[in-house]
């Protein structure tokens, strides 16, 4: 079993999240149309990269009103995404297994700190869900989607974290390692086909908007605006 | 019984068409509306022709939008609607275009009539398309220009307020917001120079004045019903020595086409304008204060238009552009002791701040003046809405929504302790006005021409000679 999930499922994952992000991305600048969406994306090309640069800029880093106004949630958020993405990336356990396959390796993260950058992508998992379970104006928005999303990107750390620490749990260490592995399988192979395709298409939406303002909303004017 | 069977022999007011005969719009403007929503409420939706169109239309970005959003509810305390209706969670931008664009493009256009009453509810009685909340979200999602989406599609399905149907229809008879031709036109601005000149020696209204700098386009209301209007921008361009003409044909800038969502008549409505640009091959457009009439002619029209570069034939400049130029190039003088000394505060208009990045303009304008300026909060391309744009203003049916949406724009004047406001621009003028009318703050308002021209210095030679 473990064999299975760590070879050849763990491959077809792999293969079916590039596959899928590529063509979210290809389907995504296909449907750019300049006169649908009134933006000379290609004639002001120029304009535009400077609109996407300054758009990603301003809200890949907390440099926007949006923090300001909700720093509490900004953070969380920003500090969810960024070992979110980072500490599988950058697991030791992880690194491991890729070189004994494909004999490439880059660099690790102590196991102290991904540990606690775990812990921190669980907390901020457990505040999102609070927030969506008490807060009516995220009430009114949920639908049943927000959880299954926030469970698929929750479980390979959940289960990481019990794996890592050998906990029994009913299970066992083995198990526990089996379950974690097929968890971070579904959210791979979830991410192009769910919310979750924001993996990518958060950058395809930044740089269309950032496009947008750069090339028409007074970009070519003025001191041009953040978005 | 009786009079049932009357209205049945009338032809129906409500139509997928847009109206373009006389005969059409005699009766609609008639009708105030009353038959018109009655008939609405059993008008069927052409469901194949709503799928038909989503297929064409709604492409990726508008799809990525609604399947991307995140549904955090951070834009929520964007949209003055928001607010000004204690925080209801159902003025979320996010739920307010979820549930109706959201659901119709989910449902592939397989809605029913009431759905799509509740989809032009939304789209016009609860949104300005003032695009504040897409400035907010991290994602990116601009649900303005979705509103403005939804609005096109309301619009060919019949789904469109009464005033709309109306402007769109006044666009394609008149290529004007209002029934006035080009004769009406040329004939104000002849007479509004006769008025003047006594004053001041010289002043003329060019009209089609070929290989002039400017082409100056004004809002229809201004001939209609503000001519002095006409007269004081004129004179403000004579002190200024400019030259300037404005054309007869294609002399109107604004389109209610625009915020009706019928883009075939937009299309036609900037075309006539562009081509008095090319006409009268002049260096550049200036358009009056109004906001909708630069966002509809100098930054979307060129694509209704399918100018590819995204450029009007000429460059495009606002009314504040050329006023905040002449001040500085010493054009326009303004003599210092006139400077407004009482506190005075500044609305800035989502179309051409937050659209159109003239966001410091208009600030700068007022250090000339006033002597205590004092910029609302927040300001710039971070205002809200006057609670009148995007058509709100003029639709009946929503004016009570107005009239609370309007409490955000009073509260931010109010903590300004200013009791001066300027705007230069019709829609939040408008608002401004309206918002006195019901609120009773005790604000006065004007547009930037009259104060300008109460401060303009008038040069010796512009002089009207003593007798």
């Amino acid at each position: 079993m473990y064999e299975f999930v760590s070879g050849p499922l763990a491959l077809i994952s792999f293969a079916i999240f590039f596959v899928g992000i590529i063509t979210r991305i290809v389907w995504y600048v296909k449907g750019l149309d300049w006169r649908l969406d009134r933006v000379a994306y290609s004639e002001k090309l120029g304009a535009g990269i400077k609109g996407a640069a300054r758009s990603l800029f301003h809200w890949l880093l907390p440099l926007n009103r949006t923090t300001a106004n909700h720093p509490i949630f900004m953070a969380v958020t920003y500090l969810f995404h960024i070992c979110l993405v980072l500490t599988p990336i950058f697991l030791m356990a992880h690194i491991v297994l890729i070189e004994e396959s494909w004999n490439i390796s880059w660099v690790t993260i102590p196991d102290k700190v991904a540990d606690y950058m775990t812990l921190a992508v669980i907390a901020a998992g457990i505040f999102f869900l609070i927030r969506r379970l008490t807060d009516p104006n995220v009430k009114i928005l949920t639908t049943a989607s927000d959880y299954i999303v926030l469970a698929i990107a929750l479980a390979p750390f959940i289960t990481g974290y019990i794996a890592y620490h050998q906990w029994e749990l009913g299970a066992g260490y083995k198990s526990w390692l089996i379950i974690h592995i097929l968890c971070g399988e579904i959210m791979l192979i979830s991410i192009p086909f769910t919310k979750l395709s924001h993996f990518v298409l958060f950058f395809c939406s930044r740089i269309q908007l950032g496009m947008d303002y750069g090339i028409k909303r007074g970009g070519m004017k003025g001191r041009g605006i953040a978005w | 019984m009786a009079q049932e069977a009357k209205n049945q022999d009338l032809p129906p007011l409500v139509t997928r068409k847009a109206v373009k005969t006389k005969k059409e719009l005699d009766l609609l403007l008639a009708d105030k509306g009353i038959r018109y929503y009655k008939e609405m409420e059993v008008f069927p939706v052409d469901t194949a022709a709503l799928k038909k169109t989503l297929d064409a239309t709604c492409k990726s970005r508008i799809r990525t939008w609604l399947e991307i959003c995140a549904h955090c509810s951070l834009c929520a305390d964007t949209c003055f609607f928001y607010l000004a209706n204690d925080n209801d969670p159902k003025q979320i931008p996010s739920y307010k275009i979820q549930s109706t664009l959201g659901k119709l493009v989910k449902r592939k256009g397989d809605v029913d009539t009431q759905f799509m009453i509740n989809c032009m509810d939304t789209a016009w009685g609860k949104c300005t398309c003032c695009n504040r909340c897409g400035m907010y979200c991290p994602h990116g999602i601009d649900m303005g220009v979705m509103f403005s989406y939804l609005r096109g599609l309301c619009f060919s399905q019949g789904f469109v307020p009464h005033e709309m149907k109306i402007g769109s229809c006044m666009h394609w008879l008149y290529n004007a917001q209002m029934d006035v031709t080009v004769e009406d036109y040329v004939e104000t601005c002849e007479w509004m120079a006769e008025e003047n000149e006594e004053y001041y020696p010289g002043l003329e209204i060019p009209v089609d004045k070929v290989g002039a700098d400017i082409m100056y386009v004004v809002n229809a209301r201004e001939p209609k019903h503000y001519p002095q209007d006409l007269a004081e921008a004129a004179i403000l361009f004579h002190l200024a020595g400019e030259s300037w003409t404005v054309p007869s044909k294609g002399w109107e800038g604004t389109s209610l086409a625009m915020f009706a969502g019928d883009w075939a008549c937009c299309k036609q409505q900037v075309e006539g304008v562009y081509a008095a640009m090319e006409r009268l091959k002049v260096k550049r457009y200036v358009g009056t204060e109004c906001g909708h009439q630069h966002r509809a002619t100098i930054t979307e029209g060129p694509y209704w238009a399918g100018r590819k570069n995204g450029e009007p034939p000429a460059p495009g400049f606002h009314y504040v552009e050329w006023v905040l130029e002449a001040l500085e190039t010493g054009k326009l003088k303004l003599d210092p002791a006139k400077k407004i000394k009482e506190p005075v505060t500044l609305q800035d208009p989502c179309n051409y701040i937050r659209n159109h990045g003239l966001t410091d303009v208009t600030s700068k304008i007022m250090s000339y003046i006033a002597e205590d300026f004092r910029p609302m909060s927040p300001n710039r391309e971070h205002n809200f809405c006057c609670g009148g744009g995007g058509g709100m203003n003029g639709i009946g049916r929503y004016r009570q929504q107005r009239n609370i949406g309007m409490k955000v724009k009073r509260d931010q004047i109010l903590a300004t302790g200013a009791k001066f406001v300027v705007s230069a621009c019709h829609n939040c003028w408008d608002a401004i006005r309206d918002l006195e009318e019901v609120y009773k703050i005790g604000i006065k308002w004007s547009f930037l021409k009259p104060i300008l021209l109460e401060m303009a210095i008038v040069p010796d030679h512009l002089k009207p000679k003593e007798e």
